[in-house]
Order: structure tokens, then C-alpha cells, then sequence
């Protein structure tokens, strides 16, 4: 009891827009804003091949009651305020960083390679230190997976410097 | 006789045995490890399914299903820590019941009632599914929408958490399905020039974005987390002062596990939470039920596996599912041209059949398996989440690429995982995403098919009884959670 009246003063105390309830409705109201004005922008049928309604109106639909709806849960939140969260650690950061690494790496030198800068960075960085452990989840594994999908279900990987070795381009 | 028969047939295929028993191992695999479950696993396994022809594939997953959804109470039991959400009931009592020296017994009572459990839900499948389908005939478009109304609402109003974030997660599920060119008249909508986004996008990214990779950032939060694990000597079955005490708990959470799953509520979470605090009130003994009360892992477990077999009534009868795995399992269906409906039962009743017997199987298995591995099930909770999760990732990431052989499907997957986890963290259940994104289709074509019947009018939806019955009934469900409130602070 007492832990959640210190929680509610602590969150009285914040200005409004530094409340998660704030920042996060905002989020949902600005993108589902900047989507329903892009709705507007769709082409229009002409009346003899439309079959219903226009295809933008059902989106448009939807996009107003998300925001309708988020408007509610802001003012509820109001009232009861939401439960306020721990901040986030180093590792789920690091774990971020991990996947533009990724994406940038399968874009520009090789899916297979990326996958294993990955895991030995989220592995590295969520603690494990043991060579062998290492080399198993960045190498060895993925070796496994990659054959495993190769040979079963006859899946060609995107080129790159290593799947071109493999394919022997 | 001749159905019964047909639900034997996977008993007398080889092939099909070996489906079931490498389903089981692999969903009481995913059961046990927290974070995982039947959805994540089906999801992943989904591309090795395109090997198999669709029975056995179909056999796959609604084994993982049984198996993951059983699994969960082994780590709920001896480390205090749901393998699934659906266990989440069962660490109440199953945990202080270890603690006292039972974890033995706390075990065997779980993996008998997830048994009793489940068969119960097979029976109820077998039976209600076909009425279900027959009744489906009376329906046109404006019924089925007003169906898919009413699965949404349902889902809204008793799935777990906040009723209106749940309506907002499902309206964006199905904001996401509108992605791509419009199926009536293929105008792109919200693709922004990129072709790849012309085709829509999959269900496989979103689902493995939202729950595989949303848990490994969750998990990148949960490092310095230490788990305490009990010992476990071996599993006992349940003594006969157990059985006793039990077994109308049993029954009845079979009962609410039943009804529960064939709502499209997130089936085994919900069934089991409700299966426990009836077991409580049915109580000789409530003042037990948080201390190791062996009426509560009866009740929770009975429920939530009771609630796989209801969950799938809806998914095979009318092409709408009633949890997340029923839509990854409809999915299933889908990719194997086969179109869930009442037209199944009469066109393929061996196929639909050989997975109601399949099911059946699958919890004889699963109660042979835990019976005598728990002990080792339990010991792969010692894999390091520092080994674990990036090995997950690699599966991840090539079975979500495998489906379309595209990078942007991988893209598309972290991209949900990114939003998943921030979803969860504000309180806004992934579930409700997972099942818009599959209805999605079905919601506006029927709605747009419907207006092309009525010539625009939207009152004719009205004079339409079973639509009508079906809008009333999801506006008392939208209600529900305002009169559950209401009655809470009486």
C-alpha cells in the first residue's frame, strides 16, 4: 500500500509530458495522425469499380478509433495513473544496437556473417565469457542452422562475402 | 463409428507417430523454457511444416500446442517461474507445494489433470466442432463480420490486461493487415513506393517479431534475475486421498477450460486463471490456496489445457481462432491450402478427424513423457540465456526468412520485436496484434462484400438476426469489464 502511494506522489511529482502515459500516448496519437493524413493521399476508385466503400475508408476507420480509444486511455491514466517502470539496463541497449548492427551487416556484407556478430555480441555482452561457449553460439551454430535450412528446405541464403565461399559463386 | 475409426488413423501411421512424438518432445521443450511457448515454437517451426504434407503438418503443430501449453507447469513448479503464460496460475500453489518436499507430487497432480484436462477438451472438440460448422452454413459476409466483431471484443474484454489497450492492439492488428495492395481493387495502401511492401505484410515476422525477439530484449532485461530451483526426485502420481480431493476441481476447470478456449480470448491464460479461483471457492479448504493447496494446481492446469482443444472448435469451424497458436495453427492451414470452414467437414472429415485423434495422442504422450522425464525437461531450464537466446535468434531469423526468402521479412521482424517489447512494457497485450492481423481480411472484406449487398445501407446489418445477436453480444462484452469494475468496488 505504502509503495503505491509513493509511486502515485512520485508520479504527481513529474511534469505531464515526462509521465509515460503522456509520452506514450503521444506516440500513438502523432504516428496514427501522420497515417490517417497519408490515408488521404490513396487513390480514389471510380464509383462503377468500387465495391463498398473506398479503400482508404476502412483504414480510416481504424486509425480513428486508435486514436479515440488512446485519448481514453490517456484520460483513465489520469485518473489512475500506470504502473511506473525500471529503467532499462546497459544490455537490453547494447541488445538494441546488436540488431543495426545486424541489419547493417546482412544489407552490406553477409546474412551469415551478421547473424554472428550478433550472437557473439548478445552473448558477450549478456556475460558469457567461455571461449568454447562463444564460438559455439557465433559459429558453430549458425553453421548448423544454415545447413540444416539449406539442405531440408532447399533455402538459398542471400549472397554475401561467406554464402558466396559456400555456393562457391 | 466411421469418425471414430478416422481418429485412430494416426495411430496406425508410422509417419504420423513420429510427428506426434517429435511434436510432443519439441512443445514440452518450448513449454519449459520461460519466455518461449506453442506460439513462438509453432511459429519457428512453421517453414520446416512446407516438408510435410498437411496433415502431419497440421499434426505438428496441434502437438506442440498440447505438449508447450503442459510443459509450462514444470517450470512453474520447481523454479516459481511460468514456462508459459498459461502456467502463470499453477506457480501459486505449485511452487510452496515444492518447496514443502512435494515437488514430486505437485508434478504428477499437474501432468494428470493437464491430461484429464485435455482429453476432456478433445471430446468437447469433436462433438461441438461439427455443430458449429453446420451452423456456420446459415452464415453470409454481414455474419461473418459481425463473428469477427464479436472474436475481437471477446478478446478486448476478457484477454489479459487493460480492455481498451486490448482494443487498440487489435485495431492495429488489423491496420497491419491493410498494408499493401487493397485485395478489391489493388490500390496500394501505406506502402510508400517500396515494393516490398505491395505483397502485405506476413504473418510469420510479425508473430516471431513480437513474440521471440520481444522476449529477448524482456530477457536482456532480466540478466541479474536469479532463479531458485527446487529438487525433484521423481514424479508420483496422484495418491487416492489426492484423487478425492480433486477430482470434481478437475471436471469443473475441464468445464471452464472448454468454454473458456472456444472464446477467442487467449484461451489457456484466462481459462486457467478462472479454473484456479473457482477451485478456491469450491473449497473445502480456500484458506490453503496460495500455500501449496493441491486443489489449486489441479484447477489451473485442468483448465488450461482443456482450453486447447476448445480453442481450436472456432479455428477449424469457422476459420477464426481462439489464441494466438490456434491463429499460428490456422496459419498452418492456410499455407497448406486448406481452408478451415464448415465445407472441411464434410469435404475432408479423415483430415479433420486425424487431428482431433491427433490431439488425443498427443496428451497421452505428453502425460507418458512428463511423467518420466520431468526431471530432465527440467534441467534444460539450465541453458544460459546468454547461450540460449542468441541461438533463438538464428532460428528466428532464418525460418523468417525461409517462408518468402526476403531480408525485409527479417527487417520487419525485428521491427516488431523492437514494438512488441515497448507494447508489453506499457501494458498493452501482443496477442490481440496477432489475431487483428489474422482477421483482418476476413473484417473488411466481409464488411465491404456486405455493404455491396446491402447498397450501402449500414442499418440493413440489423435486419439480420444472427448479426444482430452477434453485435449485441460484443457490445455486452465491451460492457463486461465496466460492470466487473463496478461490482469489484461494491
Amino acid at each position: 500500500m505504502k509503495n503505491v502511494r509513493k509511486q502515485k506522489r512520485a508520479s504527481k511529482s513529474l511534469p505531464f509530458f515526462f509521465k509515460d502515459e503522456f509520452k506514450v500516448s503521444f506516440v500513438i496519437i502523432f504516428i496514427s495522425t501522420i497515417l490517417l493524413i497519408s490515408t488521404f493521399s490513396f487513390d480514389i476508385v471510380p464509383p462503377i469499380l468500387n465495391r463498398g466503400i473506398q479503400p482508404a475508408t476502412f483504414p480510416k476507420a481504424l486509425l480513428v478509433l486508435i486514436i479515440s480509444l488512446t485519448f481514453i486511455v490517456y484520460f483513465l491514466s489520469t485518473k489512475k495513473p500506470w504502473k511506473s517502470e525500471k529503467k532499462l539496463p546497459k544490455p537490453f541497449y547494447l541488445t538494441l544496437i546488436s540488431f543495426l548492427l545486424f541489419i547493417l551487416i546482412s544489407k552490406t556484407l553477409d546474412f551469415f556473417l551478421a547473424i554472428s556478430v550478433l550472437s557473439v555480441f548478445v552473448s558477450y555482452y549478456w556475460g558469457e565469457r567461455r571461449l568454447f561457449y562463444l564460438l559455439l553460439v557465433s559459429i558453430i551454430f549458425p553453421i548448423i542452422v544454415f545447413i540444416f535450412f539449406e539442405t531440408i528446405l532447399g533455402l538459398r541464403f542471400p549472397p554475401g562475402i561467406i554464402t558466396n565461399i559456400y555456393y562457391q559463386v | 463409428m466411421e469418425n471414430l475409426l478416422l481418429m485412430m488413423a494416426p495411430l496406425f501411421s508410422s509417419k504420423l507417430l513420429l510427428v506426434l512424438f517429435f511434436g510432443t518432445l519439441f512443445g514440452l521443450i518450448l513449454g519449459v523454457l520461460p519466455g518461449l511457448g506453442p506460439t513462438t515454437g509453432g511459429a519457428l517451426i512453421l517453414p520446416f511444416t512446407m516438408t510435410l504434407d498437411p496433415l502431419s503438418a497440421i499434426v505438428l503443430l496441434t502437438s506442440i500446442y498440447c505438449a508447450g501449453t503442459y510443459g509450462g507447469a514444470i517450470t512453474a513448479i520447481l523454479i516459481n517461474t511460468p514456462g508459459t503464460p498459461a502456467a502463470a496460475a499453477t506457480c501459486l500453489d505449485g511452487y510452496p507445494l515444492a518447496q514443502k518436499g512435494e515437488a514430486g507430487r505437485a508434478l504428477g497432480m499437474a501432468t494428470v489433470s493437464s491430461t484429464v484436462g485435455g482429453i476432456f477438451s478433445v471430446i468437447i472438440l469433436v462433438f461441438f466442432a461439427p455443430l458449429l460448422a453446420k451452423l456456420a452454413y446459415e452464415f453470409g459476409q454481414p455474419e461473418y463480420f459481425a463473428l469477427a466483431i464479436f472474436g475481437l471484443t471477446m478478446l478486448a474484454s476478457i484477454g489479459e490486461g487493460s480492455p481498451i489497450k486490448n482494443l487498440i492492439a487489435g485495431a492495429f492488428g488489423i491496420l497491419i493487415s491493410t498494408i499493401g495492395k487493397d485485395f478489391m481493387t489493388s490500390i496500394d495502401r501505406f506502402t510508400y513506393g517500396i515494393n516490398e511492401l505491395s505483397e502485405g505484410i506476413g504473418f510469420i515476422p510479425v508473430v516471431v517479431g513480437l513474440f521471440a525477439i520481444s522476449e529477448m530484449l524482456t530477457q536482456s532485461t532480466l540478466l541479474d534475475q536469479i532463479f531458485k530451483r527446487v529438487a525433484l526426485k521423481a514424479v508420483k502420481l496422484p495418491s487416492l486421498k489426492d484423487y478425492k480431493l480433486t477430482w470434481k476441481t478437475i471436471l469443473r476447470s475441464s468445464g471452464i477450460g472448454s468454454f473458456i478456449g472456444v472464446l477467442p480470448a487467449e484461451g489457456g491464460t484466462v481459462a486457467s486463471l478462472i479454473g484456479y479461483s473457482e477451485a478456491k471457492r469450491f473449497s473445502k479448504k480456500p484458506e490453503e490456496f496460495g500455500k501449496g493447496s493441491i486443489e489449486g494446481i489441479a484447477g489451473a492446469e485442468a483448465a488450461n489445457n482443456a482450453a486447447t482443444g476448445g480453442a481450436m472448435v472456432p479455428t477449424l469451424a469457422l476459420g477464426i481462432p481462439g489464441s494466438a497458436t490456434t491463429a499460428v495453427i490456422l496459419t498452418g492451414l492456410i499455407i497448406h491450402g486448406v481452408r478451415p470452414g464448415p465445407d472441411l467437414f464434410r469435404e475432408q472429415p479423415d483430415f479433420l478427424y486425424g487431428i482431433f485423434g491427433a490431439m488425443l495422442i498427443a496428451n497421452v504422450l505428453f502425460f507418458i513423457f512428463g511423467f518420466f522425464g520431468a526431471k530432465i525437461f527440467a534441467r534444460i531450464t539450465l541453458v544460459p540465456n546468454k547461450i540460449l537466446w542468441p541461438m533463438i535468434f538464428a532460428v528466428s531469423v532464418c525460418g523468417t526468412y525461409s517462408l518468402n526468402q526476403s531480408i525485409i521479412d527479417v527487417w520487419i521482424m525485428l521491427f516488431f520485436g523492437v514494438l512488441g517489447f515497448f507494447m508489453r512494457r506499457y501494458g498493452f497485450s501482443v496477442v490481440p496484434v496477432i489475431i487483428g492481423l489474422i482477421l483482418g481480411e476476413l473484417v473488411e472484406g466481409t464488411l465491404r462484400q456486405s455493404l455491396v449487398i446491402f447498397d450501402g445501407n449500414w442499418l440493413m446489418f440489423l435486419t439480420r438476426p444472427i448479426a444482430l445477436t452477434f453485435f449485441i453480444l460484443s457490445l455486452i462484452a465491451l460492457a463486461f469489464p465496466l460492470i466487473r469494475s463496478k461490482k469489484f468496488k461494491k
